[in-house]
């Protein structure tokens, strides 16, 4: 693993309407490392993928990812750094009129000019990592939702990016496939030098992949360290969500009696 | 990346050295089936590949499929661990003839 960053955010404030959801968030994800976001329902972490991706414009701070400030950056220049990103979202976001290998040569299609051989090859190669290779015919409408999350990692991997994303990779899966997908997380990273972010709350999935976890909490940044750093932490929050113990839903009477009636005043 | 096509009595060699990319491989592959377009056998060193990606690989394969269907022997020479690791990734190396010197190579032309 190198040292240099692959994406750096410093004092990251995201908003939705009045509502602040990210609050100073700051911390560098290393070239050739997998780092795991993870936090509670609620936490911000789905809301930290999306900045990242230039999908939610932040109200203050920056992330610079490959050398490129997103939050500034032209479209000409977003446009290049995407070439070199590959996204596989929770659901898979498959289009649903291609089939499944039309959907993983999308990007080759938009991005490159390489010859049709080149092309259908590497398809079959991704399609085999993924376990895919007999479906490739196959409509999204006609996959498993395991499936789905499959052809959506072939498909953010067929340029072999330098970033991979990736949101719940374990979420819905057998723990056979599950473990299987975390297998290929790890070999990316080793044989492509891919540098890897991962957004998820399954515990065994976390500490199987990551290099080093990002803990988020109410949209603030709890801690970033290795398994072992985060494992031994003594943060209460952190204990908690390793521990799983229930948030503590402390009523203040009157706030909530005002909470309840307030569109009745 | 970098490459060197050179031509033995019966055969080609083509050496390749460095980062084979998006961007180097259609010259790559116009280079594999070049020689092979020739009725030139092939053995591709890639002891100095120090990375190389699935278009890359991509034209490796089609190289290979060529070869096999024009009866032509084609092989990997002394490759680069990372080079092997992708291989192993992609379970190529299961598909291609490796050789670890020129000599076993010449042998079974």
């Amino acid at each position: 693993m190198e040292n240099t960053s692959a994406i750096s955010i410093s004092n990251l404030d995201v908003d939705y309407g009045s509502r602040r959801i990210l609050s100073n968030i700051s911390f560098d994800i290393r070239q050739g490392e997998i780092m795991v976001i993870m936090g509670g329902s609620g936490s911000g972490k789905s809301t930290l993928l999306r900045t990242m991706l230039g999908l939610k414009k932040p109200s203050a701070g920056h992330i610079n990812m490959l050398g490129t400030d997103i939050c500034h950056a032209s479209q000409k220049e977003l446009y290049k750094l995407r070439e070199k990103m590959g996204v596989a979202f929770q659901g898979g976001a498959l289009f649903t009129s291609m089939s499944v290998t039309e959907n993983i040569q999308l990007p080759l299609r938009e991005h490159t000019k390489l010859d049709e051989n080149t092309i259908q090859i590497m398809t079959r190669i991704k399609l085999d990592m993924v376990n895919l290779l007999p479906y490739e015919n196959l409509m999204p409408s006609e996959l498993s939702g395991g499936m789905k999350k499959r052809a959506a990692l072939a498909r953010a991997i067929i340029m072999d990016p330098k970033l991979l994303f990736f949101d719940e990779p374990s979420a819905g899966l057998d723990p056979i496939t599950s473990a299987e997908l975390d297998n290929l997380i790890v070999m990316l990273k080793e044989t492509m030098r891919m540098t890897i972010v991962v957004v998820t709350h399954e515990l065994e999935s976390v500490f199987a992949i990551a290099d080093r976890i990002a803990i988020l909490g109410d949209g603030e940044l709890i801690q970033v360290g290795t398994p072992e750093e985060i494992k031994s932490s003594t943060d209460e929050r952190v204990i908690n969500l390793l521990n799983r113990t229930p948030r503590e839903n402390i009523v203040d009477g009157d706030v909530h009696l005002q909470r309840l009636t307030r569109d009745n005043q | 990346m970098k490459s060197k096509l050179s031509a033995e009595s019966n055969y080609d060699v083509l050496e390749l050295s460095g980062e084979i990319d998006l961007h180097y491989s259609p010259q790559l592959r116009e280079m594999i089936l070049g020689s092979l377009k020739n009725g030139n056998s092939l053995l591709i060193n890639m002891a100095e590949v120090s990375y190389i990606d699935s278009s890359g690989i991509a034209s490796l394969v089609e190289g290979f499929q060529t070869a096999k269907t024009a009866n032509l022997s084609y092989g990997l020479l002394t490759i680069s661990s990372p080079a092997l690791q992708v291989l192993t990734l992609t379970r190529l190396d299961r598909v291609f003839t490796l050789y670890d010197t020129v000599e076993q190579f010449q042998s079974q032309l």
